[in-house]
Order: structure tokens, then C-alpha cells, then sequence
């Protein structure tokens, strides 16, 4: 079955500028902020995210990247170890406004890995998150988006997957539907 | 991810080399983790780990013990000297005797070659050898061709000298696996008393001079002379043998080139090495003292990934 779109190229490129937007209504200079990409796929919304900040006329954003695998909570419970991928953090969070970023919000326990992670640099004065697509009514966890992108619909053995624009590629979001 | 092709680590004998890239590039991760101001990550909570050493040891111990607690686990640990030994139990009763306290993980350093594997065919638990007699020391090998990796980018070509003390040490013999998987090319150098009968057979070059060895070489190794191990005089005198086979400036200085300098301690100095030397840029003894720990981590995480008990 050819997967479904949901969200298109130009649909993501409002996303992306409204959600920049609320960075900057929320964070002002962005002095005292840290945005964090969790390793692999939201370092990539990140990357975007710090191009279009820039181009708002942002400076010197603290940014980093991390990497949850450590402290994942399903080490041992699945077949393969998960693959760990580098986590580049410059700085402390020490008493810093933290934003985790990822691409899509599922189960939560990604989050939940990322918010004890984020606390071996230091304790951060807050957390907040930003997510492009929040899978709803499939949390494991209470945990909540504080910046969304969209809120979709998809059953628990879907696969969410978001494309970013590379060459000929636009960018996309996709659904594909698990086949019994 | 890829996962180890062994449940125990008993020697390098038994890896591949996926294994060792599998383990340098955990250990990689592992070696950020533990420059983080909190050095710690709970992936390990629910696991018992025994250091058993039967004989002295101080960093392996040490570093042993860092990486179990930095990965979250409980840690036993128990020495020789303060043991039931002394009263007349067999290895293996010690061992199941620990293992009833429900450990998941034993770490063994034994004076006996064969110590580890041993116990590995005789208790139901994961056995990591932390050097076992004269024959392997595993995890030392490993730190050290990770930290010439991290010197030199990739090991393929690069010629490594292992100098000293070849017939006691378990350090050279994991260090030659080790480094001809990864592409090096080997060469030991000791006085032709301190060299086993059949080491060609292992595929390296051997030599009796010094000089013509650092020409030779990108780095060098340098082993501790083992006067514990020694039932004999294997030379004339501890002097005689540092004129020959010590590392000084004197014998740097000539050589035009910077070679790497490795060490696995504890260091003798003035015998195998000068203090001038062992404290020069060139020497990364401190690097493989701290990459110890997060190679040791790699290789207690990868292998627990593995253990077959069940999850509460």
C-alpha cells in the first residue's frame, strides 16, 4: 500500500515558521536557552529550526545534541542493543531553559530517556518540549508537547516517518499503514 | 545494533574483529558519557557484577570497578588474600558460593592461565577474564589498540613494537591478537631469555635490538619487567637490562620521528622507561588509563545486553 502524506512540503515550511515563532515569543534572545536535537532524527528538525532562527535574525543560539540510548528503560527487553549514535554537548544546562527537540512523539519513553540524560550536564532551570508530530492517544507516559507541530492519528503498529528535503526530496511526512 | 559473537570475554583469541570495532565504537560513546559532570548511566540497574581478583591488581581493579558503577551496577568485590582460599576451597565452590548471592557477572583476574575459561565451562554466569596468569588480559589489549586508534585514526599498516618482558605477559599476547586483527604490523623486542620458544608462530617480527626496533616503529609498548613472575635470572642485571632495553631520551632524540609511547603500568621507572619519558607528550599513558574505563564499560555493557536471566 503506498503510504499516506500528512503533511506536505509547504504544509511543514508553516509548521516550521510558526513553530520557530513561539521559540522566539517564549524565549525572547534566546540568552539563557539551549535547544537540544535528541539523536538521530530530531537533531534534524533541529538543524532546521536553528537555520530558520538565524535567518529571524537570532544570534549565538546554544545548541546540542544528545543522545538517549544509555538511558533508554528497554535495555535487555529488546532482541539487539540499540545502536548508540554521538551525543555533542557543549555546555551545561545548568540552570538553563532547555528545549528537547525530536521529530515525532509516540510512546513518551524517548522523552523520558532525554529528561534523565539531560540532567548529567546539569539541572536545568526548565524543560520544555518541541515535537513536529505528536502521535496522539499513544502515550505511555505522561508527557506532553509544549510546542507541536501537528497532532495525527495513527494506529499503534503504524509507522509515522518524516522525510527531510535532500536534492530532488521534498520534505514530507508519511504514514504507512501496518499490514496485517 | 550488532552484538558481540561471544557471551564471555575470555581472551582475544576468541573475537573477531566486528567485535573489537563494535566494543571501540561503544566506547567511544561511553568515553563522553564519562566527561559529563554526572558520569553515569543507569542502563545496568538491575545487574550484579563480582570483581574477583586472586591476585593484586590496582588500576584493572580500580577501572573494573568505575565502569561497573558508572553503568549502574551493583558491585562485590572480593580479594585472594582476605578469602575462604586460605582454608581450602576449590575455585569453582568459591565462585558458585558468590553466584548463590545471585550475581549475574563475574570479573576474574587468577595467576593460573586458563583461570577464566575454566570457569566459564563450570559455572552458569558471564565471565570476564581480568588477566589470567601469563596467558591473556583482554581488556588491556583492547584499551590499548583503542587508544593508538585514537592516536593514529586506523591501525592497518601501522607498525607497533611491544618491548620487554614478552615471555610473562598476558599483555603481549592479547596485544598481538588484538593488533594483527585490526591490520597492524607487530614486532616484539626483549633479550632472547625473555622470549617464548614459538612467538614467530603468532605472526610477528622479533628482535634482540632495541635501536633498530624504535627505528622501526610507530609505537611502542612498553612493558613492565615482571620480577613476580620470575623463578629465574632472566639477565644479568636489572641495569644491564635498562642500558638495553630502557627508553630514554638518549634513544628517542636520534630518531627524527615521534613515536607513540604506550604503557600498561605499573611502571618501574628507571628500568623500563625513564621518568623524563614517561612524563613526555609522547606518552599516553594517562590517555589508556582513562580510556580503560570506558572500554571496560563497553565491554560490561555489551555483553550484559546479552545475559540470559530473567527481567523482573
Amino acid at each position: 500500500m503506498e503510504p499516506k502524506v500528512l503533511l506536505s512540503d509547504k504544509k511543514i515550511s508553516i509548521i516550521l515558521n510558526r513553530l520557530c515563532f513561539q521559540l522566539i515569543e517564549q524565549h525572547g534572545d534566546f540568552s539563557n536557552a539551549v535547544l537540544v536535537g535528541l539523536q538521530p532524527r530530531g537533531t534534524l528538525l533541529l538543524d532546521r529550526l536553528v537555520e530558520l532562527l538565524t535567518q529571524s535574525g537570532i544570534k549565538e543560539l546554544k545548541t546540542g545534541k544528545l543522545d538517549t540510548t544509555f538511558f533508554r528503560d528497554d535495555f535487555r527487553r529488546s532482541e539487539r542493543p540499540h545502536s548508540a549514535n554521538a551525543t555533542i554537548m557543549n555546555q551545561s544546562v545548568e540552570g538553563k531553559d532547555v528545549v528537547l527537540i525530536d521529530d515525532v512523539l509516540f510512546t513518551g519513553r524517548s522523552i523520558r530517556a532525554a529528561l534523565t540524560a539531560i540532567d548529567t550536564y546539569g539541572r536545568p532551570k526548565s524543560v520544555e518540549l518541541l515535537v513536529l508530530v505528536d502521535r496522539r492517544f499513544s502515550r505511555h507516559l505522561p508527557i506532553q508537547p509544549d510546542y507541536l507541530g501537528a497532532q495525527i492519528d495513527a494506529l499503534q503498529g503504524d509507522k509515522v516517518k518524516v522525510v527531510w528535503s535532500e536534492g530532488e526530496i521534498k520534505n514530507t511526512v508519511y504514514l504507512e499503514k501496518h499490514l496485517e | 545494533m550488532k552484538t558481540l559473537s561471544v557471551s564471555h570475554l575470555l581472551g582475544i583469541k576468541y573475537l573477531q574483529q566486528e567485535d573489537l570495532q563494535l566494543i571501540f565504537e561503544t566506547a567511544k560513546h561511553f568515553k563522553e558519557v564519562i566527561n559529563r559532570p554526572i558520569k553515569k548511566v543507569p542502563s545496568l540497574r538491575d545487574i550484579n557484577i563480582a570483581n574477583l581478583f586472586f591476585e593484586n591488581s590496582t588500576r584493572t581493579k580500580l577501572s573494573f570497578e568505575l565502569a561497573e558503577k558508572r553503568l549502574s551496577a551493583d558491585v562485590l568485590n572480593f580479594s585472594a588474600n582476605q578469602s575462604s582460599l586460605k582454608k581450602g576451597e576449590t575455585l569453582v565452590d568459591t565462585v558458585n558460593n558468590i553466584l548463590a548471592m545471585k550475581v549475574d557477572m563475574v570479573v576474574i583476574r587468577h595467576p593460573h592461565p586458563g583461570a577464566a575459561h575454566f570457569l566459564s565451562k563450570r559455572v552458569d554466569s558471564c565471565i570476564i577474564n581480568a588477566g589470567d596468569g601469563t596467558h591473556e588480559h583482554p581488556s588491556q589489549a583492547l584499551l590499548d589498540a583503542f587508544s593508538l586508534q585514537e592516536k593514529f585514526g586506523e591501525l592497518k599498516g601501522k607498525r607497533i613494537a611491544i618491548v620487554g618482558d614478552i615471555l610473562h605477559s598476558r599483555v603481549a599476547l592479547s596485544n598481538i591478537y588484538a593488533l594483527k586483527m585490526l591490520g597492524a604490523e607487530v614486532q616484539v623486542c626483549a633479550p632472547k631469555s625473555l622470549l617464548p620458544k614459538h612467538i614467530k608462530s603468532l605472526g610477528v617480527d622479533v628482535s634482540s635490538d632495541f635501536t633498530k626496533t624504535l627505528k622501526w616503529c610507530d609505537a611502542v609498548n612498553m612493558l613492565r619487567v615482571q620480577n613476580e613472575r620470575m623463578d629465574l635470572n632472566y639477565f644479568p642485571s636489572t641495569r644491564e637490562y635498562s642500558q638495553n632495553f630502557g627508553l630514554t631520551n638518549e634513544r628517542l632524540k636520534p630518531l627524527r620521528k615521534e613515536i607513540v609511547i604506550l604503557h600498561p603500568g605499573p611502571i618501574n621507572r628507571g628500568v623500563e622507561i625513564s621518568s623524563e619519558v614517561a612524563d613526555s607528550d609522547q606518552a599516553i599513558i594517562l590517555d589508556q588509563v582513562e580510556n580503560g574505563v570506558a572500554i571496560r564499560m563497553a565491554i560490561i555493557y555489551l555483553l550484559a545486553s546479552k545475559l540470559n536471566i530473567p527481567i523482573a
